[in-house]
């Protein structure tokens, strides 16, 4: 599903990613762990091609496909999905327009048909009501007036409308309670099959008590410097990622 | 006025003067709103429209008059609004100039407060593209006799392009001292965390780009019944494809 091979990036000109090498096939879900500035959320924001964070070195594979010759917007058709870790508000765009937008510019681009306003309606109304968000709320402007919360549960709405091959889910689980967590954690599980892959970047063991990963790995100064099982998540909250460096 | 206008003219300091003197002189259309009543007028300026209008709006005690403005698609294309609020008259105008390629398109206004208790609302939005203009030139004058005026104004221009100009002068002119006067004017760009939020849900930049600029023109078809708002929303989409 994904191969990144010996990745180099910088933001500003300064090196952020160091030679980071991870592969992810077709029905696992892997997590990425570690300290603040390891280059987390740079490697999310490389893979969906934000300007300023610039590729120096190295290559990903997505689907077969060279995903860093493509555009932002051809990643995500090509069935990428990132989850930010904070959602943008865009005032004067209802979230059904801004979704309905998107899928149907996916499928445009795959040479897919439109899908219909009313299709899209059932679509839209079945992951709002699995995810907990009132559907009023996806009639109001992008992420606008929602709590830290309800801009999650807005992500994930967003990725089962979209159904990306994988998702990549940057701290998705920060901001949310524990019954926010575990709404948010079935709708990622939701998502498990054997064509869909799931990376989850966070800080916390918490969310992979609730979505079970196959790997763990460790991020540090830009690198995977470790990875095990699932159960490396409750040594590395026991033991601190500086016990793993040493 | 009859004699051309120059740069020193206030009202003109952002006209495409060669374009002027081509039209000129311009004659003063007027709209008379009687007192106590309500009118609703929509001016949609574009290909086929005279390049230059001065109307002069007299709206009576107690009346109202509302008013839907969308400029664009010219190579000059100027409006002007001499607008006198008598006692308790009310005022709302909303209107969007859409500049593309090397256009000039401008709005001038001039707004009297001349009875006590009148109101007036404008909204203007803006957005140019290419190495068009877009101006905004907005007066508000309170008589001596305009006590418990509550005016406001709002200007806000985007810029497309490095090469796009928005020009916003707003001006008060107040001679009662008992009245409420607001005005904000921002230039700026598309916002790059929108824009690459759509990107990451798959949608190309030019397609993000034209949802985004029509949101921020539809502030000033706020107040609009659902007909009149989507009709207009319409042309502004179709005056938009200019933009490029």
């Amino acid at each position: 599903m994904l191969i990144i091979d010996n990745l180099c990036a910088e933001v500003d000109g300064k090196p952020i990613l160091k030679g980071l090498s991870l592969t992810i096939n077709a029905g696992e879900v892997h997590a990425i762990m570690g300290p603040n500035g390891a280059g987390k959320s740079t490697l999310s924001y490389v893979l969906a091609g934000r300007d300023g964070y610039e590729v120096t070195g190295g290559s990903v594979t997505f689907r077969g496909e060279d995903l860093l010759a493509k555009a932002p917007n051809e990643r995500a058709a090509a069935g990428l999905f990132l989850g930010l870790q904070y959602p943008v508000e865009i005032p004067g765009v209802s979230n059904l327009l801004f979704l309905r937008t998107a899928l149907n510019a996916q499928r445009a681009q795959r040479g897919e048909p439109e899908v219909s306003g009313a299709d899209f309606m059932k679509l839209a109304k079945a992951a709002a009501e699995k995810l907990g968000l009132p559907f009023d709320m996806m009639k109001r402007a992008v992420n606008q007036g929602f709590s830290g919360g309800e801009k999650k549960r807005n992500e994930m709405v967003q990725m089962h409308v979209l159904q990306p091959f994988l998702a990549v889910l940057d701290e998705t689980d920060s901001g949310l309670d524990i019954d926010a967590l575990r709404v948010v954690s079935d709708g990622i599980n939701a998502m498990r099959s054997p064509d869909h892959a799931v990376l989850l970047i966070t800080h916390y063991q918490r969310l992979l008590d609730y979505v079970v990963p196959d790997h763990i790995h460790v991020l540090m100064d830009g690198r995977i410097v470790h990875s095990g099982g699932a159960d490396l998540a409750h040594k590395l909250e026991a033991e601190g990622y500086a016990a793993l460096a040493a | 006025m009859s004699t051309l206008p120059t740069r020193k003219d206030e009202a003109w300091r952002y006209a495409d003067l060669k374009a002027v003197a081509q039209h000129w002189p311009v004659p003063v259309e007027t709209l008379v709103v009687p007192a106590g009543e309500a009118h609703a007028d929509q001016i949609i300026a574009d290909a086929g429209a005279p390049a230059i209008r001065h109307i002069a709006i007299t709206i009576g005690a107690h009346a109202r008059c509302t008013l839907t403005i969308i400029n664009a698609g010219r190579d000059y294309g100027r409006i002007a609004l001499d607008v006198t609020c008598h006692e308790g008259a009310d005022f709302q105008l909303g209107a969007i100039l859409i500049g593309a390629a090397a256009e000039t398109i401008e709005l001038v206004t001039t707004v009297r407060h001349v009875g006590p208790n009148a109101t007036s609302r404008q909204i203007v939005r803006a957005v140019a593209g290419g190495t068009a203009t877009t101006s905004y030139l907005g007066q508000v004058a309170v008589a001596r006799e305009g006590q418990k005026t509550d005016a406001s104004q709002s200007f806000k221009a985007l810029l497309l392009n490095r090469g796009a100009t928005a020009n916003a002068k707003p001006e008060l002119e107040i001679f009662a001292d008992d009245v409420k006067c607001a005005h904000g004017a921002a230039i700026g760009q598309l916002d790059s965390q929108a824009m690459f939020y759509f990107a990451s849900r798959g949608v190309p930049a030019a397609q993000a780009r034209a949802l985004l600029t029509r949101a921020f023109l539809s502030d000033a078809l706020e107040g609009l019944d659902d007909a009149a708002r989507d009709a207009a929303e319409t042309r502004v989409s179709q005056l938009m494809a200019a933009l490029g």
